[in-house]
């Protein structure tokens, strides 16, 4: 029997290192350690549930453990073999218990291929990969398979990148095949920069050797024997965990030269990003890691011709990577089985915001946006109303009602104003401004701009402060179709992809959102009541008793009127900091 | 470029040599030289570049160009208790400039600030991938998940 831990991010954060290690104590404390193995494993997806833990084969999940549950995990379940009742997910609708996640409604419309193995293996015991299948394409590839053959099955199964453009795969490894070079470089970008994303993060810390061994592949074909990680700082739980995986994979002989006895050698380093999210743009990220300011440069040459010192590199995401094995192991037809005419296999989401089950799914392509945000997501938090979703990040979109019944795909996304993405899909429900929305975004596209070219560096700070003005009650009509004429010059004229999907999120909004742009303008109101600028505070006179609580902590003493009498704010003064309406135990102050 | 001068001990500029030997003192290792030596002094003031350039042989222009276009690399030391909060769009929405609000008007700083004593600095970074806990707070090593406004003060008060 096992026991599996979540030992990703959000789990960990939550302490369940300790419930690891306090599920071990009580196994040796019962003498069962021949017997049962306490595992950590890489993340389940169902972040918001954290910390899991998981019995297998039993197939049952323990939710939002402490690790004062050890015991009572251990005694009952694992010896006497009785369920722990509390620590069960309940049905929303009947209340019943939901032992096994198969039975859950949020795994019920997942298929996980890229997360095959996530959730399920120790990430850094090598061992426990293989044992799932893991380097089994590798030697497929290297024994039975030609680079040529194998870029077909690439072709063939319709792979398109994972990290947002959705160039076909196959594609563009045989461009870097046919550029002949004494080196070249295979480069993993797992420089996850959008805001509200942790799917490339989550398979790194789950599942490294599926990384390792599909670059080793992407080598063979394209006759690299070099291969580079390009990763963000910022998680070190993923560069400590590749680390491992990467000193275990040289010892087994499945990295480094001569790999299985084949001749074919390759190896990998890993390269830190240091915080700058255009560095995902492919130009970019070569330039970082030559030691240089990551600034795009115009393509061509694209990197297959001249990328990583001068020589021909082929660059893919985590989450493209992720797929490769599978595909050569199960075939092209099998992955081309899966999703729409024009995207084939999953996509993984990162399902945040006021949604629910915050965490990560895997969907078939073309899953319809109402089936991951109700069924799979739950719903949105507190039974409020959903108003939009936001794919693709600062470069994507919003979707809205009138999309839930679209199947998500490439094509589809881009049609409806937004784009795939690397996948962070973000929920908005009725109290989001969208305004404030498409601000912060730009708020992040003007900080994160390289300066390089200046449709971008002055035309979203022009964007930025006209949205700005619009939030503050000082916008016109005039300026919605400045923010529109300026977006589209933007991305005609942009030098590489930031800033020529950076305006996205203001067309979008401004074409689904249009009566709200239009109430911040003319009535000066904020539907959601976000704003903090056009907001006003009210005191209801029959409400207020007088007890000067809200006079006495009004830091600019904007409220007036005498003792047990009604007060009184003066607009002009108040600075709508709100700490009256906190202090107020009669609800006489309402904001408008 | 900085503002605050600093006189570096000779065993601080034997380090930084060290460091930039155990990468050959290749230039295109010059950001994985910024992060060991960020690593070291905590941030990389102006004299410590200086080093650097001369190591690697790289102008301090460039360098300086280096440090300040990423924003993992900084120029002013942080506070003993670094607090960043996580302005991710998962915590946005769920609050985050609501809480950031809070830890300004506590501790009088702006982003980017330290406090007169040394004793806490604010920032806000991007997403650390703890959307489940939105809004996330990290104090030097420690994250706080579903941060309020109000739980601010009880977490400034664990430092005390």
């Amino acid at each position: 029997m096992q026991i599996l831990v979540c030992g990703g991010t959000g789990c960990r954060d939550l302490e369940s290192e300790a419930i690891l290690e306090s599920l071990k104590l009580e196994v040796e404390a019962n003498a069962l350690e021949n017997d049962i193995q306490v595992v950590r494993t890489g993340c389940f997806g169902l972040c918001s549930l954290g910390p899991i833990v998981k019995i297998m084969p039993d197939d049952v999940v323990y939710f939002k453990v402490k690790h004062g549950d050890a015991r009572e995990i251990v005694e009952e379940h694992v010896i006497k073999g009785k369920k722990v009742e509390r620590l069960l997910l309940k049905d929303p609708v009947n209340n019943k218990s939901l032992v096994s996640s198969a039975e859950m409604n949020g795994f019920k419309k997942q298929l996980r291929i890229v997360l095959r193995n996530c959730g399920v293996i120790d990430p850094e015991n090598i061992e426990e990969s293989i044992a799932h299948n893991g380097y089994e394409a590798l030697g497929k590839v290297l024994t039975e398979m030609t680079p040529d053959d194998t870029i077909k099955v690439i072709k063939d199964s319709g792979l398109r990148g994972r990290g947002g453009g959705g160039f076909p795969t196959g594609i563009k490894w045989e461009i870097a095949r046919k550029n002949k070079a004494d080196q070249k470089y295979v480069v993993c970008n797992a420089d996850e920069g959008d805001p509200g994303a942790f799917m490339d993060r989550s398979v790194l810390e789950g599942d490294p050797h599926a990384v390792l061994e599909a670059m080793a592949i992407c080598g063979y074909c394209i006759e690299a024997d070099k291969g580079l990680i390009y990763i963000r700082a910022e998680y070190p739980l993923a560069v400590a965990r590749l680390k491992t995986a990467i000193s275990q994979a040289r010892e087994y002989g499945l990295l480094g030269k001569n790999i299985m006895g084949t001749g074919f050698s390759f190896d990998i380093e890993i390269r830190y990003g240091a915080g700058a999210f255009v560095c995902g743009e492919e130009t970019a990220l070569i330039h970082s890691m030559e030691g240089l300011r990551g600034e795009p440069t115009v393509k061509p040459p694209f990197p297959a011709e001249a990328g990583f010192r001068g020589k021909p590199t082929n660059v893919n995401n985590v989450e493209t990577f992720a797929c490769v094995s599978p595909i050569i192991l199960k075939g092209a037809d099998w992955f081309a089985g899966i999703g729409t005419a024009r995207s084939k296999g999953t996509k993984v989401f990162a399902l945040a915001g006021k949604i629910n089950n915050v965490g990560l799914i895997e969907v078939p392509m073309g899953t319809t946006l109402r089936d991951v945000i109700f069924e799979i997501g739950g719903g949105i938090r507190n039974g409020k109303k959903f108003k939009a979703a936001q794919t693709g990040g600062p470069s994507g979109g919003c979707l809205t009602e009138k999309h839930l019944d679209t199947p998500i795909d490439f094509d589809n996304l881009i049609a409806a104003g937004s784009m795939m993405g690397s996948g962070g899909l973000i929920v908005m429900d009725e109290d989001d401004c969208m305004v404030s929305v498409a601000k912060f975004f730009l708020d992040f596209t003007v900080e994160e701009s390289c300066g390089k070219c200046s449709p971008c560096r002055i035309g979203n700070k022009r964007l930025h402060e006209l949205l700005d003005h619009i939030t503050k009650g000082k916008g016109t009509l005039a300026d919605l179709d400045r923010l529109r004429n300026m977006s589209l010059v933007i991305k005609d004229t942009s030098l590489c992809g930031l800033g020529q999907s950076s305006p996205n999120p203001v067309l979008s909004t401004l074409d689904n959102f249009r009566d709200e742009y239009v109430a911040h303008v003319t009535a000066k109101k904020c539907p959601a009541g976000k704003c903090r600028d056009l907001m006003e505070y009210f005191i209801i006179a029959e409400n207020c008793v007088g007890c000067t609580a809200c006079a006495r902590v009004c830091p600019v003493n904007a409220i007036t009127g005498q003792r047990k009498e009604p007060h009184v704010i003066n607009p002009s003064i108040c600075i709508k900091c709100g700490a009256c309406k906190e202090k107020c135990k009669f609800d006489a102050i309402i904001v408008q | 470029m900085s503002s605050i001068k600093i006189e570096l001990r000779p065993e601080d500029v034997a380090k930084i040599k060290e460091i930039c030997a155990s990468f050959n003192n290749d230039p295109q290792e010059l950001i994985n030289v910024l992060h060991k030596c960020q690593e070291h002094f905590g941030y990389l003031p102006a004299e410590v570049q200086e080093v650097v350039s001369g190591e690697l042989k790289v102008p301090v222009a460039k360098i300086y160009g280096v440090v300040t276009f990423y924003s993992f690399f900084t120029m002013t030391p942080k506070g003993k208790h670094p607090i960043s909060i996580c302005m991710g769009t998962a915590c946005y929405v769920r609050g985050a400039e609501k809480v950031l609000d809070e830890f300004k008007k506590e501790l009088g700083l702006q982003v980017g600030q330290t406090t007169g004593d040394g004793k806490f600095s604010l920032s806000s970074l991007r997403c650390v991938g703890a959307c489940g806990l939105a809004p996330v707070v990290l104090v030097g090593d420690k994250t706080y998940g579903r941060v309020a406004p109000d739980d601010v003060k009880n977490i400034l008060k664990e430092y005390e």
